[in-house]
């Protein structure tokens, strides 16, 4: 039925199996839609949130994808910027992977402002003191350059690269995306920092609170270099997913294993300059500002265990399996090494939303845990059936992987 | 926001933070003009690549 749109060479499912697959994904975002409505229409009293807990469900979920989509920056930083050519034949997915991780990212941003027709208030009464107009300029702007990345790829389809305008705009756009990549890898920089830097700037929260170099305090930095370590693995992990569903070999090892060496040293690289970050403000800063360390894990589920699992068990043990080479070659060392590695940004991400406004931090505080209602976590969870959707599309109608052919013979 | 906006303040703050989006956009910008011009161009000289 729809066998003119395929990329020839290739073979791909017919098209009711795929028809059904994308109606299964599409049913989940109707839900996530619904919960969404629910939001618009009726404000965010419909969700858990409240005067404790401005950030819940949502800042957590969208940290983690921005963290999580690191990967197409820090990959098209290392192919365009670097030279480094062993990255091309992943570029594409990686590009697709980067926006929906983006746009999944500003679609729920778009929730938590309660008015998303409010939403461009951030830029025309900008407040050029909060990090936040940062990372929403920044967020923004990489959208678009994420857009423009995957423009190309769209336009490569077989029945539009026939229109000879098209084929042209295409190739010309391929001609310049070192220029686009690059003003990726300085937006990017800035907002992975930004969204670090607005925990480290909360002086009233000594869990998020950090030392300062000049204007930036140290979580801009460790955020930067735990999204550039950890993308490259989330990268990995959806191309291993993607060839387990299509049950075809679709990068050579070659590839995987120069990412997740790439990610397994910055990752290496995050841990020393966190340790070293969280021996300083246990030692110094939180002294300084009258409380001690242990304050900073008070009860259930927010124990000195949730330090542990994320430093140690997603930190060091992922970190030696990606930079031994029997580790990263052993698909069966490297899977897990990936979703541990991707588990723990994630874990730094909630701890520094979640947990940073649980403490209590006046003397008649309460400490008060908060647990998202089904709103939020059908609209967290979307990302996952609109990527699926997004994947699926892509991979059944654009050559997204150069070396499938070659590979599929 | 534009330096015409009543909001506007010739600070370093504005300077910055406006200084840089608008400048990344007008990378953008110029870049996606350019592939769009270089395309009619390309399409009136009628070359393959």
């Amino acid at each position: 039925m729809d066998s003119a749109l395929i990329p020839e060479g290739v073979k791909r499912c017919s098209f009711g199996k795929f028809a059904l697959w994308i109606g299964f994904w599409s049913l989940l975002m109707l839900w996530a839609l619904a919960g969404a409505g629910v939001c618009w229409l009726k404000g965010l009293n419909q969700t858990n949130l409240n005067d404790y807990f401005g950030f819940g469900a949502w800042i957590t979920a969208d940290l983690a994808i921005i963290a999580l989509g690191a990967g197409a920056f820090f990959t098209g930083f290392m192919r365009y910027i670097l030279g480094i050519e062993d990255f091309k034949p992943i570029i594409n997915f990686v590009v697709i992977i980067g926006f929906i991780c983006y746009s999944s990212a500003l679609a729920i941003l778009a929730l938590d402002i309660g008015q998303p027709l409010r939403g461009w208030h951030i830029f025309w009464h900008a407040n050029v003191h909060s990090m936040l107009t940062e990372v929403a300029f920044c967020i923004s702007a990489y959208f678009m350059v994420l857009t423009i990345e995957y423009i190309p790829l769209v336009l490569e389809n077989r029945q539009l690269d026939k229109i000879p305008l098209v084929h042209h705009f295409s190739h010309n756009l391929h001609h310049i995306m070192a220029v686009f990549a690059a003003t990726g890898a300085f937006l990017s920089f800035f907002h992975q920092g930004s969204l670090g830097g607005v925990a480290g700037v909360l002086f009233g929260r000594p869990f998020a609170f950090r030392q300062h170099f000049a204007i930036w305090p140290t979580t801009f930095f460790l955020f930067i270099f735990s999204a550039i370590a950890c993308g490259p693995c989330f990268t990995i992990l959806v191309t291993r997913i993607t060839e387990l569903i299509t049950r075809k070999k679709l990068v050579k090892q070659n590839v995987i294993v120069k990412l997740a060496k790439v990610s397994g040293w910055l990752l290496v690289g995050y841990l020393l300059v966190k340790t070293l970050d969280t021996v300083y403000w246990a030692m110094v800063t939180l002294p300084n500002m009258g409380v001690s360390f242990m304050d900073m894990y008070p009860e259930s589920p927010f124990t000195i265990w949730i330090l542990i699992a994320e430093l140690g068990f997603c930190g060091v043990i992922p970190a030696i399996i990606l930079i031994t080479e029997k580790g990263r070659n052993n698909n069966l060392l490297l899977i897990p090494a990936a979703i541990l590695t991707c588990i723990g940004i994630c874990l730094n991400r909630y701890v520094m939303t979640v947990q940073a406004l649980a403490l209590p931090v006046m003397p008649f505080d309460n400490f008060v845990n908060y647990i998202p209602n089904w709103a939020e976590w059908v609209t967290s969870l979307a990302p996952f059936a609109y990527g699926a959707i997004l994947i699926s599309l892509s991979y059944r109608y654009l050559p997204v992987f150069p070396q499938e052919k070659e590979l599929n013979p | 926001m534009f330096p015409f906006s009543f909001e506007w303040h010739w600070d370093i703050g504005h300077m910055v933070f406006h200084g840089a989006l608008w400048y990344a956009l007008s990378i953008l910008g110029m870049g996606l003009g350019y592939a769009a011009i270089k395309s009619f161009i390309d399409l009136k000289k009628g070359g393959h690549h």
